[in-house]
């Protein structure tokens, strides 16, 4: 499985040349890879659907415990196969859809990508490889939705989703390590044989995970990223975000369910955010016209009733949500496909624009209405089945019955509101202009919706087909043990049965008010001026003045502020550990002072108050000098000859230098305040006080040899010399020496161009030169003052 | 010793960041010369001040007799002096440079971005 994710990254990775050479012929030869793989995958399916999870495991961080490991049971399966399927589709679509778009190499490589990292996603069996792909999803999302990236609206949709997924995808990440050391291990299929329900981590690793989930499953109130991520063009929203990347969240619960499921706070969080989005959802949707915006909402709506099902836990709500995740996967991705084309083939984007196109569209009214009735639920198509059995679950539910079938059926009817808008609108009644001429697309862009409409309806009359070889699995996987259960079109005449029916009056009855109702409900608009998006951009536009604020306080362009802060929070730190020692001890004597060295104190100690207090330039370097030859004999008195020849060379050419060079400075002025000053004095004095305190408490608490001794014992006999320190420079630590000699020459470098060459230096012109004069006359005013 | 070297370096430290807070760039630069010294001293003093003592070996003997300062401090310091007499260098070029191109010395004037 590990060459399944790598072939699609590879070929990710050469697509855009692939492009170059085979034009508009990419798509179908792109596609051949994810129909290889699903061929690969649907072989599997007989010994899936035995029981045998596929397990295959490569060592990637063996140090850390992080293997590249797979598992292939029927979820993965389940998911696998819409993943390549619909992607086959998707890439012949696309190629045709954005053909002589310029950035189509580019489009694929996203594309492929994504693919890859869906795969990756759905096949692991590592939490924290599960991670990585997670966020890979997030970023190829992320390249998808801003494609159009000279749109700045798109740049800034793009940019909503990525920072609501990456969020959660930050709580993702805590909330897997907290499993993975609950566990024991971070190996899923290790993970899942345990109930943590009762582990002290439980709440809160629950809590970031599900953060996680429904961020990237647009879970109210995270729903808002969704639709803006329309954006992205058609196929991509037909693939991310209505079949794959969005169940992402939802999968991730489902695999989870075995180990974290069960609880009361598990089964209250999940059906309550589940059946509120489902509710927010297909009521946003009802009052959409934008094609597109209509099909995210309603993909909201499914997202959510797919989180209230794993709420529930029970064996019929697993056998339900695998079944309408199937099901709204097939009608969404063909529902898509098919605004797409209305766009492409007929320029139509609004439902408020199209109308009767069933004559020059025919092929296209009749998946479409196909895809919309198993949409609805209507019988005998597969969205039939998932319903029934949603419904079923709903009622056979333990706690809140009444109130989620309630909200079920009340979201039923308003997706049959949606479904006869999809399948009537644009087709029937009276022809109106279209922008382009209207007509059927070419078979790249009709198959994918095609197959996918023509599946729903033989799943739908077979039921015991995908049953058999791939749902029973899935469902099996999901609640942890074997499921008795079984898919049937036809239950008899039941409850379902007629709330089914009921909703499906009651959703025609309301397509037939749908504009009163939409004027109706325009509260909604001014209402959504406080909803999540507005605090979503509220929140980022105060994230954003901080970040100016910050910037201004501590990036304030003074180097002495910055000197000034540094020193200050070392004084603090360093000070406040000084006071928590325990054992304070000063190395504090003075009898072992001979009379050449108190000189040499008495003398240095004058220099440096006098360089510091005189105001005279020249002055001051003739003082810097007699520091720098005060400190070489500092070093001779103390065994370091070396050090204090060098001390001495350096200290001629330095005072050189300084002579030479900035003599052409001005004299010293007064610019700071008294107050500026004192305050300046008082942290430089309290870090000298600090840097003396730590060399005392330091020598006076010495407790280890140092190294000194392997450089004595070694020097003769491996350095053949007898200057220790010699031997030490160009022997023992010689790479320090090469990059000290670079260092040099670098400094020689930057000189010489510093000096020589002056090309590209802004000339001072008169206008500076008089205002600088100006400067300094006011400033000398204010020194005499 | 110790603890004289210990208030020597305090005071020079001091000096050091008491100049470097100026606002002339002239009194930066002798600021730090004076951190350069100071820092050098520091690593001189915490290694251990022992007098008479070069870290030499006489001729025909193995390793030296008796005791030696420590030749690693030493070496490192002879390093640090090099380096930061480079770093002078340079930086007494630039703001000669700085100086050159606008005519001020006054570091507040000097915080733009261009």
């Amino acid at each position: 499985m590990l060459n399944v994710v790598l072939s699609i990254f590879l070929l990710a990775c050469i697509a855009p040349h692939l492009y170059r050479l085979l034009g508009k012929h990419t798509g179908l030869v792109l596609a051949l890879l994810p129909a290889t793989l699903f061929i690969y995958f649907a072989s599997q399916l007989s010994a899936v659907s035995q029981g045998q999870p596929l397990l295959q495991s490569w060592p990637w961080f063996p140090g850390l415990g992080i293997q590249l490991s797979f598992m292939l049971d029927g979820l993965s399966l389940l998911f696998a196969l819409l993943i390549t399927g619909i992607g086959t589709f998707i890439l012949c679509y696309a190629g045709q859809y954005l053909q002589g778009h310029p950035a189509l190499g580019r489009f694929f490589l996203f594309l492929l990508s994504f693919m890859g990292a869906m795969l990756g996603l759905v096949l692991s069996d590592n939490l924290i490889t599960l991670f990585v792909f997670w966020e890979l999803t997030t970023v190829s999302s992320f390249m998808l939705i801003g494609f159009n990236h000279e749109d700045s609206e798109s740049r800034q949709k793009a940019h909503q989703g990525l920072m609501v997924t990456v969020l959660g995808g930050l709580a993702l990440m805590t909330g897997l390590i907290m499993l993975g050391m609950a566990a024991g291990s971070y190996q899923l299929s290790d993970v899942l044989q345990q109930d943590l329900t009762g582990h002290s981590l439980y709440l809160p690793m629950l809590i970031l995970i599900l953060l996680g989930a429904f961020t990237k499953s647009a879970q109210t109130p995270f729903h808002f990223w969704l639709p803006n991520a329309m954006a992205a063009p058609t196929p991509v929203s037909a693939y991310l975000h209505s079949a794959t990347m969005v169940k992402a969240g939802v999968y991730l619960l489902a695999r989870l369910q075995p180990s974290l499921g069960g609880s009361e706070v598990w089964l209250l969080t999940l059906s309550a955010v589940g059946a509120l989005t489902m509710l927010t959802g297909i009521f946003l949707a009802s009052r959409a016209t934008g094609i597109k915006k209509v099909l995210a909402y309603s993909t909201v709506m499914a997202l959510g009733t797919l989180t209230m099902l794993l709420g529930l836990g029970t064996e019929k709500a697993a056998l339900a949500a695998v079944t309408f995740l199937l099901a709204h996967a097939l009608y969404k991705g063909a529902l898509f496909m098919i605004a797409g084309i209305l766009d492409h083939e007929a320029g139509i984007k609004d439902f408020e624009k199209a109308s009767g196109l069933r004559k020059l569209m025919p092929r296209t009214t009749l998946v479409a209405v196909v895809a919309a009735l198993s949409l609805a639920g209507v019988i005998p198509l597969f969205g039939f089945v998932g319903k029934e059995l949603l419904l079923e679950a709903v009622l056979s539910g333990s706690q809140w019955q009444l109130g989620l079938t309630a909200a079920t059926v009340l979201a039923n009817i308003f997706v049959v509101l949606v479904a006869a808008l999809l399948a009537i609108k644009p087709w029937f009644g009276q022809a109106l202009p279209t922008p382009k001429p209207a007509h059927d697309p070419g078979w790249q862009m009709l198959a994918g919706p095609a197959v996918l409409a023509t599946l729903g309806l033989i799943f739908g009359l077979l039921p015991m087909l995908p049953d058999q070889y791939l749902l029973n699995a899935a469902a099996t996987a999901v609640y942890g043990q074997p499921i008795s259960g079984y898919l049937a079109l036809w239950h008899g005449i039941n409850l379902p049965l007629m709330l089914s029916l009921g909703s499906l009056v009651l959703g025609l009855l309301l397509f037939r008010f749908w504009q009163p109702w939409r004027k109706l409900t325009a509260v909604v608009e001014t209402l959504s001026k406080a909803g999540p998006e507005a605090g979503y951009n509220k929140l980022m536009a105060a994230l954003v003045s901080f970040a100016a604020w910050q910037t201004r306080v501590l990036q304030n362009g003074y180097l002495r502020n910055y000197l000034l802060t540094t020193m200050a929070t070392v004084v603090l730190l360093v000070g406040w550990a000084m006071l928590r020692l325990e054992h304070f001890e000063l190395n504090w004597q003075f009898s072992d002072v001979r009379v050449q060295e108190a000189v040499i104190f008495l003398v240095l100690l004058t220099t440096i108050i006098s360089a510091v207090v005189l105001n005279s330039f020249l002055g001051v370097v003739a003082l810097l000098g007699a520091l720098g030859f005060a400190v070489a004999l500092i070093y001779v008195f103390f065994s370091a000859v070396d050090v204090g020849i060098t001390q001495v060379l350096v200290e001629t050419i330095t005072v050189l230098l300084l002579v030479l060079v900035l003599y052409r400075l001005p004299e010293f002025r007064r610019l700071s305040s008294t107050a500026h000053r004192a305050r300046d004095a008082l942290i430089a004095i309290a870090s000298g006080t600090v840097i003396t305190l730590l060399i005392l408490l330091v020598t006076a608490s010495r407790s280890m040899e140092g190294i000194a001794w392997y450089f004595l014992e070694k020097s003769v006999p491996e350095g053949y010399g007898r200057n220790v320190v010699n031997v030490i420079l160009v022997d023992f630590r010689a790479l320090d020496t090469l990059g000290e000699i670079f260092v040099l020459a670098l400094v020689a470098i930057g000189v010489y161009a510093m000096v020589h060459l002056r090309t590209g230096a802004k000339p001072v012109t008169n206008a500076d030169k008089r205002l600088t004069a100006e400067q300094k006359r006011q400033q000398s005013v204010k020194g005499e003052l | 010793m110790t603890t004289m070297m210990a208030i020597l370096i305090g005071c020079l430290y001091a000096a050091a960041i008491y100049m470097m807070l100026r606002r002339s760039m002239v009194k930066l630069l002798i600021g730090l010369i004076l951190l350069s010294n100071a820092a050098n001293l520091l690593i001189f003093t915490v290694a251990g001040l022992e007098r008479g003592v070069p870290p030499l070996i006489a001729k025909g003997a193995e390793t030296v007799v008796g005791g030696s300062a420590d030749p690693l401090a030493q070496a490192l310091i002879l390093t640090a002096i090099v380096i930061g007499f480079g770093v002078l260098a340079f930086a007494v070029v630039l703001l000669h440079r700085a100086y050159e191109v606008i005519r001020t010395d006054d570091m507040n004037e000097m915080k733009g971005t261009d």
